[in-house]
């Protein structure tokens, strides 16, 4: 377990593991390239031009800083933790996702790629694609699973406005996984002038490093704000994890601070005896698939088994091998929540705070729930709000029909 | 190297030829029809085999291999089965080397000592193991020579003369080829940009090299005999046992054994 002064803040080892995670389990055709990903990234992480031209796209193209907001009623409603929301849905297209998406794009860039690959769960990690494919002029694809195209129609529509092109996947459950796969077979046919922009901490090594890397502003931005604020570190930090990369972006800056507690939320579905859930630490165990070894949801044979969750960019059976990690160091608290009690949370933030949450965000609103009342008033709470709702209204709907 | 694999390669040398190197995947459509289908394949000309373990996210296979492992698991494949058919193929064939090919979860879920433990009692002669690099090796490899199992690695056109000896260093049994930048099934290969690719591998090893992915006829298996030691079919195969069944597939395999001779 855990020591208090302990490295937590650090990259993957030689074989681009954290402790037994992570990897580069991937064909020998698609070796190469993501050695050269990862020396393309060594070279621009410290080089000054790059960071600068980030810093800029951050401010002017993403709108960063996203503000840290005081959720007063919120506060008021469960009298306990002082609850912050770091409000990433205020980002240009409404989520966390394109943070990573800016970073890579101006990697792919550096690297002379001129088509850009990539899959996507919600539709939130595509959008972030199409939207700086788009503005870069680069050839965008993304793979997206049938049944996810069903559930995200807009998202499906905003990608195809800004020039992307979708590929369904009908392989699998067409979920999110089933998308990665196809992603990688386009990526091992299209080695040349191909780009693949994973969306999450996840992947072979080094793209858990650098999506965190690229994610990880959300967590400095919380640092000052919360000083500026507060005069002090934030006690807790709460997030939803699908992939797990805006839960890493708000961790990462915290972790060798060991007075802030951190908590990770999993999608538990219909509850996790159910067997229908994407909890991957709470319900599964270490394997190997998309070139990582991370905690997998498996059945007895090692065939992966498909995630259940009421929010697409939760349903996978994976998590980022950076988390698997500070699973086992006990750093991070992992917990899960059911699909009810995100909607519970959903309806509640609407209401109470005037933000609709996307249903990944849910997730970790039901655990600020669960948790706030139970600490004092000085405990100052910081919750990722990672994504807007508007992209669940039908399936939000649809519930409350069958519901009413 | 496994002394069937060795003396195999050998044979076919002696007689001019290269070897035969069929694919299927175990299981498909069921256990008996797949074992069936197994043994009966020396007998038409298959030199050496490669035997599929089925998985659930085979990302290095095309639509047709890939529908081959989701008939194989609906039909209730499983690693010990794997092996099953395995024991069950070498009661009656002592001679043929026999290859298990396909992804790490499996291997890694059954663990990883005792899976190796069981493949070489089985009478396993090599691990091809798509998802697993030379970067990896430490995961089965050190283990798997101890008991004289082969590790096939894999060369692509992206590997280029500066990775070569690291993919090279600790592999045996032979080299696996991909002759093409894609998944298993799909394209077609040059034979000119692959004949180059082997003479510029042969200048650093001397393992035995077998091309694959893309092969599917007998005139194409035939173009890469002249100059592979030797070629790899699979989804072509998989296909035969699909649609016409058993007799079909052992016709598609004397058709490409025919093609083999240089």
């Amino acid at each position: 377990m855990s020591s208090a002064n302990q490295n937590y803040r650090r990259d993957a080892d030689a074989l681009g593991q954290f402790g037994q995670f992570g990897g580069r389990f991937v064909a020998e055709t698609l070796m190469p390239l993501i050695l050269e990903l990862e020396q393309a990234y060594n070279d621009a992480r410290s080089e000054p031009n790059f960071i600068a031209e980030l810093d800029r796209f951050n401010a002017e193209f993403v709108g960063r800083p996203s503000p840290l907001y005081f959720a007063e009623r919120l506060t008021e409603q469960y009298g306990g933790a002082k609850i912050f929301f770091k409000r990433e849905e205020l980002n240009h297209t409404g989520a966390h996702k394109i943070n990573n998406c800016i970073g890579q794009v101006l990697l792919a860039r550096r690297m002379g790629k001129t088509r850009i690959i990539a899959e996507t769960g919600a539709g939130m990690h595509g959008v972030a694609t199409a939207t700086v494919c788009a503005r870069f002029g680069l050839e965008c694809v993304v793979y997206m699973g049938a049944t996810d195209i069903e559930r995200q129609r807009d998202n499906v529509a905003r990608m195809r406005l800004m020039g992307a092109k979708i590929i369904p996947v009908t392989s699998g459950k067409g979920t999110l996984k089933d998308a990665m796969n196809e992603a990688l077979r386009d990526w091992v046919t299209n080695v040349d002038n191909t780009f693949y922009m994973i969306g999450t901490v996840a992947g072979p090594h080094p793209y858990p490093t650098l999506v965190r890397d690229f994610q990880s502003i959300i967590g400095r931005e919380t640092h000052s704000q919360m000083l500026e604020r507060e005069g002090r570190l934030p006690d807790s930090l709460v997030a939803c994890i699908g992939g797990g990369s805006n839960a890493m972006g708000l961790f990462h800056h915290f972790l060798d601070y060991p007075e802030v507690q951190m908590i990770g939320v999993e999608a538990a579905g219909h509850g996790l005896d159910s067997g229908k859930h994407a909890a991957s630490l709470k319900g599964g165990v270490p394997g190997v698939l998309h070139g990582n070894r991370t905690y997998l949801l498996q059945d007895e044979d090692g065939q992966i088994d498909d995630a259940h969750s009421v929010s697409a960019g939760l349903d996978y059976p994976g998590i980022g091998p950076e988390h698997a990690w500070l699973h086992e160091e006990g750093r991070v608290e992992y917990v899960a929540v059911t699909d009810q009690q995100a909607l519970d949370a959903f309806h509640n933030c609407c209401r109470m705070e005037g933000i609709i949450p996307a249903l990944e965000t849910a997730h970790a609103l039901a655990e600020v729930a669960r948790r706030a009342p139970t600490l004092p008033s000085d405990h100052l709470m910081v919750v990722c709000l990672s994504g807007r709702g508007d992209k669940d209204m039908p399936t939000v709907l649809r519930l409350m029909e069958e519901q009413a | 190297m496994s002394n069937r694999l060795q003396q195999r390669f050998a044979d076919c040398a002696e007689q001019n030829r290269a070897a035969l190197v069929t694919y299927i995947c175990a299981g498909d459509p069921g256990y008996d029809a797949s074992l069936s289908l197994l043994q009966n394949l020396p007998g038409a000309g298959a030199d050496i085999i490669e035997l599929g373990m089925p998985f659930s996210d085979p990302m290095a296979d095309g639509p047709t291999i890939q529908a081959a492992a989701v008939r194989a698991l609906d039909a209730g494949q499983t690693q010990r089965k794997t092996l099953e058919m395995v024991r069950a193929f070498r009661a009656k064939d002592q001679t043929t080397p026999l290859v298990l090919m396909g992804y790490y979860n499996p291997i890694h879920r059954y663990g990883a000592e005792a899976f190796l433990n069981d493949a070489h009692a089985a009478g396993v002669d090599g691990l091809l193991i798509v998802d697993l690099p030379a970067e990896h090796d430490n995961e089965l490899g050190p283990m798997a020579r101890d008991l004289g199992l082969d590790m096939i690695r894999m060369a692509s056109p992206t590997t280029d003369a500066k990775r070569l000896p690291r993919v090279l260093a600790n592999a045996s049994g032979f080299l696996y080829y991909v002759s093409l930048n894609g998944v298993t099934g799909v394209g077609q290969a040059d034979n000119a940009v692959v004949d180059a690719a082997l003479s510029d591998i042969r200048k650093q090893s001397d393992l035995p090299i077998c091309v694959g992915f893309g092969v599917r006829t007998p005139a194409q298996a035939a173009a890469f005999a002249r100059t592979a030691t030797g070629v790899v079919v699979g989804s072509a195969l998989v296909e035969a046992m699909f649609n016409g069944g058993e007799a079909a597939a052992l016709e598609l395999t004397r058709g490409l054994a025919g093609a083999m001779q240089r």
